[in-house]
């Protein structure tokens, strides 16, 4: 987006920053639009006509919009992991990323809580959940807990909306924005306790399938390990996405939005958990693989003797996405070369969505009677439609977001030097 | 979640799949029974309903020695642990008290399909389409049977509304307990060579529960733990081997013959 000097909504833009012309931003904007325009299209089929328009089926009963769910989800976590290192563990140096970690979670979160509601057979009765809950279900717990962040992440972007230069002349939305902002420690706090809860559920979905010897694990009480691990897991790539986010959202600006040291700490960070996620990981793997598939009679070796989900993608999800990463973002040389940590966050990136891709897809796929057939699924252009919508939607609040408000507090400065 | 119940009784069947011709002729009673729509033009093996699906399994072997067994696969009722009752959030499957029947109540499923998942017997069934009945077809409806709607999950509930009538009627007489075959799902009636045995595996003194205790029984993936009330029966071992055989050798002998194990219908 190339800079010009008077944009015609220069009135809606914060002061002492600069943001490209109205037309740029408006031939940014006009090809996101499409792509949403196409999955609202696709979304309307969806509801109006069924979801026969998937090629989802009795037996691939879960298709990419849980994965797209989960691996959004997932990225999304940098929000309330950003919210607690800032607001509970006092880690100020966050203080510029916040705004912009809290649009991406609401983003990330209201868009996979959007696909839910096309996903379901009878969207109308999502309120069932509620009213009937079984207590047993990890996906009650998911949905208490995703509905309840959702607000709770909608509560904490009001305030980064209401700082906008026209809206802080309303003397009202003004005093509204300084009270919430005096609770912003409670709502991390809050958010910090219903993220943690829903995305282990969200492992927990998998790792309590008895049936599913693939994706079945023991653990601790009523939760499986693979509940632990999808918080780390999140925990671990939410500073990842939040520092890709940055860089890539820089370079189209052609702005410094951040000091180099906040890259580097977030690198630290999302190393930090990653290395524990690995290590933590490759123990419940080995255990899985020597105790927990066997039990059930199904040696563990047999899942990977269906193509295409050999042996590698047990080491792609480790090591190549997880292990290099890892030790990447420890390094020193590279926490100060951006570039190469940029590379580390997209691979760790990488590494989480891959992990939440073998827990659906290739869950799915296995066979479990030895009469099944090995399936496969390929999704149809209305689930892909739907896909590419949430990811355009996300651009496109991201974009208003980004020219409107002020997501990197230090830009102003780091842009006047 | 330990889903099991001490139940008064507990019904389950005996397939014996020596008997089994795979007609089809359970899936035909089935779904008449239970107000099964006729498939939508555009659905697929894997996006149809059939409450009971029979599958067509070889054994891998060349010509003169190639054997074909027909699995008919209801749910498999779990009797403990059962994956999909579990799973549901909104309390949409449960275990019948009285019965140990595992239920679905279509009008509280929210259509996620994550019993769907769960189940490791494929035996539950979404509604891709509004079900439809040709012109006239409407008036062969089961009236004891409620219709399902586009967007919930269905299953086997072993015709729920018979026991419901045969207890009923045994309540008319002055019964408290029903005779042993009073009460019988379609399947079973249905099946023209009397392959499904169907009754109280509490009873001792029941068919059904005389069969399931013999040596030739077997039931499909009890290594996970769920007590499945259906059994199956066959004099054959390499048929009684497809409960314990392992996915990939199994994938290997049906490669031999260039197929795989296929549903039918």
């Amino acid at each position: 987006m190339a800079e010009r000097r008077c944009p015609v909504d220069k009135q809606l833009i914060i002061r002492g920053v600069t943001r490209t012309s109205l037309r740029n931003f408006f031939f940014w904007i006009l090809p996101w639009s499409g792509i949403l325009a196409v999955g609202l299209y696709a979304i309307y089929l969806c509801l109006a006509v069924g979801l026969n328009q998937t090629n989802m089926d009795n037996r691939f009963a879960f298709g990419v919009w849980i994965f797209l769910d989960l691996a959004v989800i997932a990225l999304g976590a940098g929000a309330f992991f950003t919210g607690f290192l800032l607001y509970i563990l006092k880690k100020d140096e966050l203080k510029a990323v916040i705004n912009s970690a809290v649009v991406l979670g609401f983003i990330c979160y209201s868009g996979a809580v959007g696909v839910l509601m096309v996903d379901v057979g009878q969207p109308l009765r999502a309120w069932f959940t509620f009213w009937h809950p079984n207590v047993h279900s990890m996906l009650t717990e998911v949905t208490f807990c995703i509905t309840c962040y959702l607000t709770v992440l909608a509560v904490e972007y009001s305030p980064i909306v209401l700082k906008n230069r026209k809206l802080k002349q309303v003397p009202s939305l003004m005093v509204f924005e300084f009270e919430i902002h005096k609770v912003m420690y409670v709502l991390a706090g809050l958010g910090t306790f219903l993220s943690f809860f829903h995305q282990g559920s969200l492992g927990g979905l998998y790792g309590v399938l008895r049936g599913r010897p693939f994706a079945f694990r023991e653990g601790l009480a009523i939760w499986p390990s693979t509940f632990f691990l999808f918080i780390l897991s999140a925990a671990a790539v939410g500073p990842s996405f939040i520092l890709f986010m940055t860089w890539i959202v820089s370079k189209i600006s052609k702005k410094n939005l951040v000091k180099k040291e906040v890259y580097s700490l977030l690198g630290k960070i999302s190393g930090t958990l990653l290395i524990v996620y690995v290590l933590l990981k490759t123990i419940d793997t080995l255990i899985w693989i020597n105790k927990t598939s066997p039990s059930v009679g199904f040696p563990a070796f047999e899942f990977y003797a269906w193509n295409p989900f050999g042996t590698w993608i047990l080491f792609a999800e480790i090591v190549l996405f997880g292990l290099i990463p890892a030790l990447m973002l420890l390094n020193k040389k590279v926490q100060e070369r951006l570039p190469l940590l940029v590379t580390a966050a997209v691979l760790a990136c990488a590494g989480v969505a891959l992990n939440r891709f073998v827990m659906t897809i290739q869950t799915l796929a296995l066979p479990t009677l030895s009469f099944d057939p090995f399936l496969s699924y390929l999704p149809s252009w209305q689930e892909l439609a739907t896909f590419g919508a949430v990811i355009a939607y996300g651009v496109i609040v991201y974009s208003f977001s980004f020219r409107y408000l002020n997501l990197f507090p230090q830009e102003r400065d780091l842009n006047q030097l | 979640m330990n889903t099991e119940l001490k139940t008064k009784n507990r019904y389950g069947m005996v397939i014996d799949l020596d008997k089994c011709t795979g007609c089809g002729a359970c899936m035909i009673g089935c779904a008449v029974e239970n107000n099964i729509a006729p498939a939508h033009q555009n659905a697929t093996d894997r996006t149809g309903i059939t409450w009971i699906r029979v599958y067509e399994v070889e054994n891998g072997e060349s010509f003169p020695d190639n054997r074909t067994v027909y699995v008919p696969l209801p749910c498999q009722q779990c009797g403990k642990e059962s994956p999909c009752v579990s799973v549901c959030p909104q309390k949409a499957v449960e275990v019948d008290p009285s019965s140990g029947i595992v239920g679905q109540i279509p009008v509280r499923c929210l259509g996620c399909r994550y019993c769907m998942t769960a189940c490791p017997y494929h035996a539950r069934y979404f509604n891709w389409w509004d079900p439809v009945w040709p012109q006239g077809m409407e008036k062969t409806l089961n009236p004891d049977v409620s219709t399902r709607m586009r967007g919930v999950v269905e299953k086997c509930n072993f015709c729920h509304s018979r026991l419901q009538a045969a207890r009923a009627k045994a309540a008319a007489e002055g019964r408290r307990d029903l005779h042993d075959g009073e009460y019988l799902p379609a399947c079973a009636e249905s099946c023209p060579s009397q392959a499904i045995v169907f009754g109280d595996l509490l009873d001792e003194s029941s068919e059904v529960s005389k069969a399931a205790r013999s040596e030739k029984t077997f039931r499909l993936l009890e290594q996970l733990g769920t007590e499945p009330k259906v059994y199956y029966r066959s004099e054959q071992n390499w048929v009684r081997s497809i409960a314990e055989k392992k996915v990939t050798e199994m994938k290997k002998s049906a490669n031999r013959v260039g197929g795989e194990a296929v549903p039918r219908g």
